[in-house]
């Protein structure tokens, strides 16, 4: 392989893993909170360009005016869904809310399905965004620059707010023991709530983002990156927000690499992230920045 | 109580939405225990996933020769929609439920010949004909008595496009790059590599056959490496939404070379998707409303201008003529059972259809011409007709 050739492919596997790692922040952030994986995440995403579609369409909106919007409206749809779905399971068992995180996100497919019907829509996309650069014979649009800045600085913004701010710290408290939070004066249905509404923002600049770049969308569309991302978290340590991020860019890359260095095995692609997937909850698993955290009795 | 009042809410919600989505929303009124006096015709057809365009131009056809041929040996003729949400299985229980619930004694499906291979063995076991608008693998009728086709096959569409490449185009060398889940891609690829080796005369001139898997949205790896190859064309035979997605990634990589698909690029979102990026790609199909051949198509593009308000497509037209073709072998055979429908369908011969004459072979298959369309301003515009020698 030359060395141009090399290069393209790793731009490319850079520009699909800064995606990866997008949506992964916003699904480990709510798992280390919570302890729960957010299924619905992929379709929050879903919800998000659906949002800005029809903000540009139906009320003619300006491009940034819709996607201003849509990340509001997702973040209030994300507070709406755990005060509906999550909350009154707070004292359930941590399997029945897994399910019912998995019900929200059929949901959420068939609502899109009858608000949106089954056939796809094309995003609109600025055409800055789209213009491409030959950098050195390697081809970068503009895009392909701007993902991995957002996903960098949402992951300086995040570490920032659960690390140095006080509800940071709530949140940390909350993660630890629900009862002891609260007897520590701490409002924990307030914090969960605002842990949602951040995973939602999150989901919903992922998937601005995704149909930037994948300028189609369909109310399945957040099927694929859901589970992808799900399995760059876990990758990357679950629960661990710089984790997810880096699980996020080495999937991208190695199914990149997978697929420009043997085209024959490009049908397993999929495969190939889940057998990351099993391989890290067989051997590592919690992951690789992940450190051992003793299971709360 | 206002909690279990939000909760009760969600799932009345959750339970409509998914006996919504479940129907396609599209079933005709009449139900079950409607008597003898109708003739049941089931459809299944992907109303949702990756072809639900395709899915829902041909449902599109079919209801509109229902509304105007509503009737056969003096029975109403009563449509029953099930959605096979582009998926194999879904095809299956679609076939299933068509003939165990509706009780239906033909069917017509389904856009997509993965989504018809899967649903075939079912129809065959129960006896039940079912009558193809646009599978065009030649495995869907091979081997079922019960399966008919009223369109061409790929080893003609693959033929027609190596030949437009290799002729008009002045193409020497070609990359294939194709859905490796889907039936049609591989079997069009298969057939396109074939025609251009022959027309060519040599095996290398075509550089490489590349993959990619149901579901993708990022082709950018196997582009690069059809960047590197420099092919003087790529033929590309999947999704309208996966190709468009594909093309415009191809050139935002810089490459310029002539795209070619197959039929399934025939659907709006392939334009609207695509965007500029699909300006000059050429895909062969069925059908075009400038290329009309009979007294039936005429007829056809003014009712279906008139109740769309748009020109008809390849697929509302092949749903068009599954139909005509069911109530043609209803008439023939003079009796609505499966048994008897299926030999009358297996003796049709020289019907006038909307997108030609059909003659159905000892597979089942119709032979018939292809059009090549080409994008131009936002359009399919008709280019050429290719009939089969």
């Amino acid at each position: 392989m030359s060395q141009d050739l090399f290069f393209q492919h790793l731009a490319n596997g850079i520009s699909l893993g800064s995606l990866y790692a997008l949506i992964a922040i916003g699904y480990t952030m709510v798992y280390g909170i919570l302890r729960l994986i957010n299924f619905a995440h992929g379709d929050l995403l879903m919800m998000a360009a659906y949002m800005v579609f029809y903000g540009m369409l139906i009320f003619s909106l300006p491009w940034w005016l819709s996607v201003i919007l849509a990340v509001i409206l997702t973040a209030a749809l994300g507070a709406g869904i755990e005060r509906v779905a999550y909350r009154p399971l707070r004292d359930s068992p941590r399997i029945s809310v897994l399910i019912s995180a998995i019900g929200v996100s059929f949901f959420l497919e068939n609502l899109g399905t009858v608000l949106f019907g089954g056939r796809a829509k094309a995003v609109y996309r600025p055409d800055w965004l789209a213009a491409t650069h030959e950098i050195g014979g390697v081809s970068i649009m503009t895009l392909a620059l701007v993902i991995p800045a957002v996903t960098i600085l949402l992951l300086l913004v995040l570490s920032y707010l659960v690390y140095k701010t006080k509800t940071g710290m709530a949140m940390r408290a909350v993660s630890r023991d629900y009862d002891t939070a609260r007897l520590m004066g701490i409002d924990v249905d307030r914090v969960i709530g605002f842990t949602f509404v951040t995973g939602s923002t999150l989901a919903a600049v992922g998937g601005i983002m995704w149909a930037l770049r994948y300028p189609q969308i369909h109310p399945f569309i957040g099927v694929m990156p859901g589970l992808k991302c799900f399995i760059a978290a876990v990758f990357g340590g679950i629960g661990n927000i710089p984790g997810a991020v880096l699980g996020g860019f080495l999937l991208g890359i190695g199914e990149i690499m997978l697929v420009a260095l043997f085209p024959d095995l490009a049908g397993y692609r999929d495969a190939f992230a889940f057998v990351i997937l099993i391989l890290t909850l067989l051997f590592r698993p919690t992951g690789l920045l992940g450190e051992k955290i003793a299971e709360k009795v | 109580m206002k909690k279990k009042g939000l909760i009760l809410a969600l799932v009345v919600m959750l339970v409509a939405s998914l006996s919504l989505a479940g129907c396609g929303g599209a079933e005709t009124d009449g139900g079950e225990g409607a008597g003898d006096d109708v003739i049941r015709i089931g459809v299944y057809e992907p109303m949702t996933g990756d072809s639900a365009a395709g899915g829902q131009m041909t449902w599109e056809g079919i209801e509109l020769a229902n509304e105007l041929y509503p009737e056969v040996l003096g029975k109403k003729v009563q449509l029953f929609l099930e959605d096979n949400k582009t998926d194999k299985s879904e095809a299956a229980n679609a076939v299933h439920r068509l003939i165990e619930h509706h009780n239906v004694v033909a069917i017509i499906g389904s856009y997509g010949s993965s989504m018809s291979m899967a649903g075939g063995p079912v129809a065959q076991e129960k006896g039940i004909p079912v009558v193809g608008c646009s599978p065009t693998n030649p495995l869907v009728t091979l081997g079922n008595d019960y399966y008919f086709r009223v369109c061409f096959i790929d080893p003609f569409q693959g033929r027609v496009m190596a030949q437009y490449a290799f002729e008009d185009l002045g193409a020497d060398t070609a990359v294939i790059i194709r859905n490796v889940a889907d039936d049609y891609a591989v079997g069009l690829g298969n057939y396109f590599q074939e025609a251009f080796v022959s027309f060519t005369g040599s095996e290398d001139s075509i550089l490489a056959v590349l993959d990619y898997q149901k579901g993708d949205q990022d082709f950018t790896a196997q582009l690069t490496t059809v960047k590197n190859l420099n092919p003087d064309v790529i033929f590309a035979p999947g999704t309208y939404g996966d190709s468009a997605l594909m093309i415009r990634q191809a050139r935002e990589l810089g490459i310029n070379q002539p795209f070619l698909g197959g039929d399934t690029w025939e659907a709006p979102e392939f334009i609207e998707v695509g965007g500029e990026a699909v300006e000059g790609v050429a895909l062969s199909t069925h059908y075009s409303p400038e290329a009309t051949v009979t007294d039936a198509a005429k007829e056809f593009v003014q009712v279906y201008t008139d109740k769309f308000g748009k020109e008809p497509n390849a697929f509302a037209a092949l749903g068009f003529d599954a139909y005509m073709v069911i109530l043609d072998a209803i008439e023939r055979a003079g009796s609505a059972e499966p048994q008897a429908i299926r030999d009358a369908l297996a003796a049709t011969e020289n019907f006038e259809g909307v997108t030609g004459v059909i003659t159905l072979d000892e597979n089942g298959d119709a032979t018939k011409s292809a059009v090549i369309l080409k994008v131009d301003n936002g359009e399919f515009r008709y280019l050429t007709t290719v009939n089969p020698n």
